[in-house]
């Protein structure tokens, strides 16, 4: 129980990441972005990317780093998988989004052709990448037995580590910052933040940078924690809704725990169901928020 | 030259037209209030000089400048503030986060004109860290036009100042709107609450239908028999 306790915390960080700029999204731009999934396989497989071609054209070699699995070079990616995986969302902004907004359309068709854009992405990494799996570095992952019997990899407590490191930054960046501010100002009310002079389209712009580069950070650990694959953001799709849900459309705070509930349920499950369940549970979980708390833990009356 | 003149201004939502050439002044330092029945087009005037609606027909100019086509955020820019009716505050933001938002745009040291904002509403002070959300209405209402205050505008625009509050609050309001129009703010209000609105006013504005129907001064129209018999309740 423990353990899966541990696990349910890996996956409940990785879950977070997503949410956290799904519901950002969500407050800006007013519609759930059924292809934000796929930005987070999008983030992984440019990592991919980068460690295993690109860097080892460039003549870097790598070694791993202490009892972890991968080496520096892996930590480096972070850094332009995010900032390219928020570039492709900018730019999917500037095509799809942004006409359709001018135009005044309903959220519900923003909602779709969101979707559209899921399957256009992973058909993308298709071509690209094919349908296998792959993983960042082969080998066996030596186990760390913890107190309370908890057992988890060196990785793992990377993942969680990475993941509230920088939802950390995330909190001072929307608490402590002019733009930050701002955008909980525009998600808040986007009328008077227009009349106050905020740029609201270049407040846009910002939110999918930052949605778009957490959810590659989470796409990456995802793929540090298991393996690289097409569907791996698409099949998480659902948990990330339901971690929004339950935290409160559009809170981010509210994502953050609505994040780790979800991960912690899905993994706790499996003592009692099969693993192949677990979208399932996200499922009733979500279901039974929008039965009995539909404004989410933390949405007010 | 006036501050504002809106010169035979024609404007609507859709299809529908609401103002039929509704021409208005306002001059430097001035109060000037705006009222009519409902649905006689004193918001839909509003929005078409803050440039949330776009004039079908005619002239807005502001300080001289042609601003008939401009966008809100272009406006502000200017020194012309607005105070929209309802969800007039950030509800999820703190008074101070409220206030900064107001001075987005400024690029210099605003923390000066904050603390003459709190000046002007020392009950604001105490309550700088908690969420507008859950404050009353009346001081919901001085963060909003604390908010607008924060650009130092040359002029303020405001929807209903007094909508839904108690008496009390209503007076205190118009009052401290006296206080900023002391500092050499000019002041459009618009107002379903006429005879409060004409009491603290230079001058007013009475839009029927959409139409221009009486101007004077505040003190002539309070006393105007035909405005009495159609506004104040006598």
């Amino acid at each position: 129980m423990a353990e899966l306790l541990g696990y349910g915390i890996v996956l409940g960080s990785i879950i977070t990441l997503g949410a956290i700029g799904l519901t950002l999204v969500y407050g800006i731009a007013r519609f759930g972005n059924f292809a934000h999934g796929d930005l987070m396989t999008l983030g992984a497989y440019l990592a991919l990317l980068l460690t295993t071609n690109v860097f080892p054209a460039l003549g870097i070699s790598d070694s791993r780093l202490g009892p972890l699995s991968f080496g520096w070079v892996m930590l480096v990616s972070f850094v332009p998988a995010m900032a390219a995986t928020g570039l492709v969302a900018v730019v999917v902004d500037r095509l799809v989004y942004r006409r359709m907004r001018r135009l005044r359309v309903p959220p519900v068709m923003l909602a779709m052709a969101s979707l559209a854009t899921a399957f256009i992405l992973r058909s993308l990494i298709y071509i690209a990448w094919g349908p296998d799996f792959h993983f960042y570095t082969p080998g066996l992952r030596p186990m760390l037995m913890l107190p309370l019997g908890i057992k988890l990899r060196p990785d793992q407590i990377f993942i969680i580590l990475i993941a509230w490191a920088l939802v950390v930054l995330l909190y001072f960046f929307l608490q402590r910052t002019k733009m930050g501010k701002a955008l909980r100002a525009m998600a808040d009310n986007a009328d008077l933040a227009r009349i106050s002079g905020i740029p609201t389209e270049q407040m846009t712009t910002w939110t999918w940078i930052i949605g778009g580069g957490m959810a590659a950070a989470g796409g990456i650990l995802l793929g540090i924690d298991s393996q690289v694959r097409p569907e791996m953001g698409w099949i998480l799709l659902l948990p990330l809704f339901a971690a929004v849900v339950l935290g409160g459309i559009g809170n981010a705070y509210g994502a953050l725990v609505g994040g780790l509930v979800i991960g912690i349920v899905q993994q706790v499950s499996t003592q009692w169901l099969l693993p192949a369940y677990k979208p399932a549970v996200a499922f009733t979980v979500l279901i039974l928020i929008l039965l009995l708390r539909p404004q989410g833990i933390f949405g007010g009356g | 030259m006036s501050l504002l003149h809106v010169e035979s201004v024609v404007c609507g939502y859709g299809e529908m037209e609401i103002l039929h050439n509704v021409s208005i002044r306002v001059e430097k330092g001035e109060i000037v209030s705006l009222i009519g029945p409902n649905g006689a087009g004193k918001s839909t005037l509003m929005k078409s000089v803050f440039g949330l609606l776009s004039a079908w027909q005619g002239r807005i100019l502001f300080a001289g400048d042609e601003i008939t086509r401009m966008k809100p955020e272009q406006i502000v820019r200017r020194g012309l503030c607005y105070v929209p009716q309802v969800d007039n505050v950030f509800s999820s933001l703190t008074v101070q986060e409220n206030l900064e938002m107001g001075a987005f745009i400024r690029d210099d040291d605003y923390r000066p004109r904050i603390q003459e904002v709190y000046d002007l509403f020392p009950d604001l002070k105490g309550r700088r860290g908690t969420r507008v959300g859950k404050l009353s209405g009346g001081m919901r209402q001085m963060v909003a036009l604390g908010r607008a205050l924060m650009l130092d505008p040359h002029m303020l625009l405001l929807d209903e100042p007094s909508a839904g509050l108690a008496p009390l609050v209503v007076e205190l309001i118009f009052e401290r709107i006296r206080a900023i129009n002391q500092q050499g703010v000019t002041l459009l209000i618009v107002e379903q609450n006429a005879r409060k609105a004409l009491e603290s006013s230079d001058r007013g504005y009475v839009l029927v239908d959409g139409q221009n129907r009486l101007e004077g001064l505040g003190r002539e129209l309070l006393a105007d028999q035909q405005i009495g018999e159609l506004f104040l309740g006598r």
